[in-house]
């Protein structure tokens, strides 16, 4: 018994090592860009930087943007795939799942084929079509997960039951998915809203192929040209990558209907 | 015309055919149980009324507007559903007045409503709870007020009181009825346990394999079974083959016992026949209404407490017979041979 629990706490510790260490050396790095001890000097400098603020701010607002056609995009496709279409689920969810199997770059290249300057649709020849285009591959890119929480979180509720009793009081459709289909799943949808952000904010492929100041170039530009700065880069985006997490466990833990098992 | 009318209403899944050319008026303001098996349809043919299904032929009018081909959230019909189905995120408050929204009542009107439903269902403290914070009787009143606060044309409830405890069910079923006669409204009510549905209904509708076997009222259902389904479904009933002697005269055979019945029944000589009899029209000796007195033993006793129900074989059958308990004259015991009593009258013929 307990050579079995030695067992397993030197597999706990072991793995915790195998990611806790090179993150430490990380941190221990960037914090050391004065000779004479530790300072915060790489990350004034990463923070104040005009480029990293631009860069940033939109990469935020294009994971927002993200989230939003991301949560029209797959909340009514679950819904109407488990209420009216059972027999597609493993189909649909097959689809979502492809991003995961190809590669982000083929999907891009297949972007740019299909709507370079001289196609029908010559979304790279303009800064809105670019945008799009990038917005609407996020969005793909952000399927899997989006599609994969919703659908779990429609799974906890009676959407059947749910759906019959708001027509029989008079709703349609948007008003059954806005106001009672979406608020009741609202919390998967936000651990999808939450891995999709973090994924659209250190994307590089899209970004740097399609040719858009977001993030991800900013932090591969810096990673080739300064020394002490991108570990610091580095240390802020995993911060946030973590914080997502973090809000993702509070919205669970302290969300108002989360006691309701149906 | 009735109120709500169902016109040749037929339903197939497939190639099963689920509800087969179900008639039936309703008249404002009455209640209508729909009583069966599981699997007999009633569900199929509430949720086409309802608008959720759509019928294979046939058609459905309520107050005169056909609205078979209206879609369900524009019939004004209030459903409560077994499972309650209540908005988790949403308050009572907001559940009731959920309906009063989508019409695009103002604020002070929905308020007024919600507060005179939450009165009507006698939980006027619980406005603000969330459904996960009441019990499921409570959830089941909020769901028939959010179902009623729109004034709909006609209630439907399938089998409401099924996911609650005995108690709570006797005594909301009641309530169920008295807030429907308040209110005055067309209701179907569906059920599979006959005591709701003879208690509540001022009409039963019996159904069996798709077909309303029978409609009437619980007096009539109970006691003048129209198929043999029906009575045996309906309460409890004694079943005994006999063969008919003489139609013409009413005489048959139980057993090698002749036995009188006084009037003309169908059939002809030599048919095997059903008899059947509740166990409340049998009587233990001779009784001076029973004209009808059949000798047999004792084979078994269950004390129910203030009913006991006795089974005496007669002429090799059994027959189920209730007495009432007297505290004085303990029951019967088992091999004692005695008479049954029954009268003519409520000996029911049903074709074997
Ligand atoms: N959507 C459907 N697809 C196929 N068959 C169905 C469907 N809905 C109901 N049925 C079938 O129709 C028949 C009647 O079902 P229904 O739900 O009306 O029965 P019910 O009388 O309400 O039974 P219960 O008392 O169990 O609720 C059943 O045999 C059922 O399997
Ligand atoms: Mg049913």
């Amino acid at each position: 018994m307990t050579g079995k629990r030695l067992w397993s706490w030197l597999a706990v510790v072991l793995g915790g090592l195998y990611f806790l260490l090179p993150l430490a050396g990380m941190v221990d790095f960037s914090l050391r860009m004065q000779r004479d001890g530790y300072s915060f000097g790489a990350y004034r400098i990463v923070l104040t930087d005009a480029q990293f603020q631009q860069t940033f701010g939109y990469s935020v607002g294009l994971a927002l943007l993200t989230i939003v056609l991301g949560i029209l995009i797959v909340v009514p496709t679950a819904y109407f795939v488990r209420l009216r279409f059972p027999g597609l689920r493993p189909i649909v969810e097959f689809i979502t799942l492809l991003p995961l199997v190809i590669p982000p770059i083929v999907i891009v290249f297949g972007y740019i084929r299909i709507y370079n300057t001289s196609s029908v649709l010559p979304l790279t020849g303009s800064w809105w079509g670019t945008n799009i285009l990038v917005l609407f591959g996020y969005a793909v890119l952000s399927l899997p997960y989006m599609y994969r929480s919703v659908d779990t979180g429609l799974r906890t509720i009676d959407i059947a039951s749910l759906t019959e009793a708001a027509q029989s009081l008079g709703a349609g459709w948007a008003r059954i998915l806005a106001v009672v289909i979406l608020p009741n799943v609202f919390v998967s949808v936000l651990s999808g809203a939450f891995l999709t952000f973090a994924i659209v904010i250190g994307e590089y492929v899209f970004a740097a192929l399609l040719n858009v100041n977001s993030f991800g170039p900013y932090m591969v530009w810096m990673g080739g040209n300064r020394a002490y700065e991108p570990s610091a880069l580095a240390v802020v985006a995993f911060a946030i990558t973590w914080a997502c997490m973090g809000l993702i466990q509070l919205f669970t833990r302290f969300s108002k209907f989360s006691t309701v098992r149906r | 015309m009735a109120f709500l009318d169902i016109h040749h209403l037929e339903k197939s899944f497939g190639a099963m055919r689920v509800v087969k050319d179900f008639n039936l008026g309703i008249e404002k303001g009455e209640f209508v149980s729909f009583l069966g098996p599981s699997g007999c349809g009633k569900t199929t043919v509430l949720r086409m009324v309802a608008g959720f299904e759509t019928p294979t032929s046939g058609a459905i009018r309520i107050d005169g507007q056909d609205v078979t081909a209206t879609p369900a959230n524009r019939r004004k019909i209030g459903m409560v559903f077994q499972a309650y189905a209540l908005f988790p995120n949403l308050t009572v408050e907001q559940n009731i007045g959920f309906g009063l929204r989508v019409a695009g009542e103002g604020k002070a009107e929905t308020g007024k409503r919600v507060a005179e439903m939450l009165e009507l269902i006698g939980l006027p403290q619980l406005g603000s709870r969330y459904p996960f914070q009441l019990s499921g009787g409570q959830q089941q009143r909020v769901a028939l007020a959010r179902a009623l606060a729109v004034r709909p044309q006609v209630l439907l409830l399938d089998e409401p009181l099924s996911a609650l405890d005995a108690k709570i069910r006797i005594s909301l079923r009641e309530e169920i009825r008295r807030i429907q006669r308040d209110l005055g409204i067309t209701t179907i009510f569906v059920t599979h346990d006959q005591e709701e549905a003879l208690s509540m209904s001022d009409r039963v509708v019996v159904m069996h394999q798709g077909v309303a076997d029978q409609v009437g009222t619980p007096f009539e259902i109970y006691n003048r079974p129209a198929t043999r389904f029906v009575a045996q479904f309906v309460g409890t009933l004694n079943l005994l083959d006999a063969d008919l002697m003489d139609a013409a005269a009413g005489h048959i055979r139980l057993g090698d016992v002749p036995v009188a019945l006084n009037r003309t029944l169908p059939g002809r000589v030599g048919d095997r026949i059903s008899l059947a009899l509740r166990p409340e029209t049998v009587a233990l000796g001779r009784r001076e209404h029973g004209n009808v007195v059949l000798a047999g033993h004792i084979a078994e006793v269950h004390f129910l407490g203030s009913v006991i129900r006795i089974r005496v074989t007669v002429a090799g059958q059994l027959v189920s017979l209730d007495t009432f308990n007297q505290p004085n004259r303990p029951p019967p015991a088992v091999g004692t041979p005695v008479e049954v009593s029954v009268s003519d009258r409520d000996l029911l013929v049903l074709a074997a």
